[in-house]
């Protein structure tokens, strides 16, 4: 095997005292002084949320303000830590929203078993359940980080897509039935 | 009123050299607390960080839009220190020497005070430094002394903890100190028997020599002697690259490890005012004291040089304290054996030959 051999320059007068290299040393630090810091004031500067990150689980509405769960409970099948419980629930016949198959009556996201993982977002086939960029989450009770529905929806707004996939249904439906007689 | 100042700051009545003692001690523990807020703000500069900004007054963040900015960057931060370390509880673990133990951090702060008695620290308008003992001749012996006897409250320390690591620190911290008081002590001779020229009087009087570094600063006259000397200062306070006896990486916490709330605050206060008084010891004897560049003589008349002297002295000893965290950011710790190696096969030759060359010279000038 080659083997590259490597003469050792012994070290000069001033090398020896050391002082250079402390001065040198003295300027580094210096320069890291002079830089700006790395870190933030925290509540005040909050940093930038990348994309795709996976932050408190939230329910959202669609552009009509309807809830887009069907409470078809497959985030509640998926969930590893078991973290959601569903209750399923029928829509009354005469509200707007009637044409849609289910909605859940109750949805509990229990925040103390919930490990951010996102796989009820990567099951949801309604594209109902995101995990959108809050990253700080604080409560005084046991029962306070238990997120009900309510405040799943608070939490979770409106997502701004264009699908209306169960309204596009009710339409074909229609049209079908019409095209029968 | 310029000659009443002068009686007051001069008067033998016991009353009033108590009042000046007060005085001098609470101003440099207030040094010593905003040296520990420029420890922390600078460590935290250099490590790209913010540092402590956060502590202020109760009730000034509540200021609507001045908040913030009343919060000065933490400004209050020492107070929030010492407050903490007063109220804390303060348990003596079962195991100690009970009275040494209690007596340590006592030893270890009074020598730092007692020394700063001895340093002048401006001109007063008719020409004496103002000093809690301005015209002791025997002044830098005497520092030499008195400041090396702090190195007996952490060996007390260490061995009334009753406990392997603060031992070791505090045998770490006897064995420095021998080592370094040598050195320390050969490297300034050059320095006085320059300053005891034929015809000079009280050439050991601190005062007499910043006067004489009116025209040149000794640490052009001596840059070795400066040099040796200042790198006994970081030993002889145990600062980094030199924290053998605290060294909390190896040992814990070093001689203090068993301490906790006012006591321990003591030691860190005892090691902030040794940095205080190695600062002005160097500054006294080689950059001149209170003048601001060498060869320009004291500016202004009266009150305004002392004032301006003073302001002056101050901005060094701020430099300094801040270069003692520099370069505690740059140099890792030594060894303990580089330690010993440095202090008895460099420094210590280093310092004899720098007075040998001395002697040759001043006997050649004749």
């Amino acid at each position: 095997m080659a083997v590259k051999v490597i003469t050792r320059r012994p070290l000069s007068f001033l090398e020896r005292t050391y002082l250079p290299q402390i001065l040198g040393g003295l300027r580094i630090t210096w320069r890291n002084l002079m830089r700006p810091t790395v870190t933030l004031s925290y509540p005040e500067q909050r940093p930038p949320i990348p994309k795709g990150y996976r932050g408190v689980p939230t329910l959202v509405r669609d552009p009509n303000g309807r809830e887009k769960c069907v409470s078809c409970q497959l985030c509640e099948f998926v969930c590893p830590p078991k973290a959601i419980r569903i209750t399923p629930g029928e829509i009354p016949a005469n509200t707007p929203g009637a044409h849609v198959e289910k909605a859940p009556k109750e949805f509990d996201i229990n925040m103390l078993r919930c490990i951010y993982c996102g796989l009820c977002q990567e099951v949801c086939p309604e594209e109902a359940i995101w995990l959108q960029t809050q990253y700080s989450m604080v409560g005084r009770t046991r029962e306070e980080m238990v997120h009900n529905k309510a405040r799943l929806y608070e939490l979770g707004g409106t997502l701004p897509d264009t699908h209306f996939k169960w309204d596009h249904k009710r339409d074909e439906a229609e049209r079908q039935a019409g095209g029968h007689h | 009123m310029e000659a009443l100042l002068l009686d007051l700051l001069r008067s033998p009545d016991l009353l009033f050299v108590v009042i000046r003692g007060v005085i001098l001690i609470g101003v440099v523990m207030t040094i010593a607390g905003y040296a520990v807020l420029l420890e922390r703000k600078a460590s935290a500069w250099i490590q790209g960080r913010l540092g402590p900004n956060r502590t202020t007054l109760p009730l000034v963040s509540w200021i609507p839009g001045l908040g913030s900015f009343l919060r000065l960057g933490g400004f209050i931060q020492p107070a929030a220190d010492g407050g903490k370390f007063l109220f804390k509880e303060d348990p003596i673990p079962g195991h100690v020497n009970k009275p040494y133990y209690v007596l340590a951090p006592i030893i270890a702060l009074a020598p730092a005070l007692a020394v700063l008695a001895m340093i002048p620290f401006t001109r007063l308008p008719d020409g004496t430094p103002l000093a809690l003992c301005p015209g002791a001749d025997v002044g830098v012996l005497l520092m030499f002394a008195v400041s090396s006897l702090g190195v007996y409250g952490i060996a007390l320390g260490g061995w009334a903890s009753n406990s392997k690591f603060p031992f070791l620190g505090a045998v770490r911290g006897s064995a420095q100190l021998i080592s370094y008081e040598l050195a320390m002590g050969l490297s300034v001779l050059p320095i006085f028997l320059l300053t005891s020229a034929p015809g000079v009087d009280h050439g050991l009087n601190l005062a007499v020599i910043v006067q004489q570094q009116e025209g040149v600063w000794n640490i052009l006259r001596q840059p070795l002697a400066a040099i040796v000397f200042l790198i006994c200062i970081f030993a002889e306070t145990n600062r980094h690259p030199f924290d053998m006896p605290e060294s909390e990486t190896d040992l814990v916490g070093g001689f203090h490890t068993e301490y906790g709330a006012f006591k321990f605050g003591l030691f860190f206060v005892a090691e902030y005012g040794h940095m205080v008084i190695g600062s002005a010891l160097f500054i006294l004897m080689f950059l001149g004291g209170w003048h601001l560049f060498p060869g320009i003589p004291m500016v202004g008349e009266g009150v305004w040089a002392t004032l301006m002297g003073l302001s002056i002295f101050a901005a060094k000893l701020a430099f300094f304290l801040f270069f003692f965290v520099w370069v505690r950011w740059t140099i890792p710790r030594f060894r303990y054996d580089q330690v010993m190696r440095i202090g008895w096969n460099v420094l210590l030759p280093l310092a004899v030959a720098n007075l040998v060359i001395t002697f040759i010279l001043l006997a050649l000038q004749g």
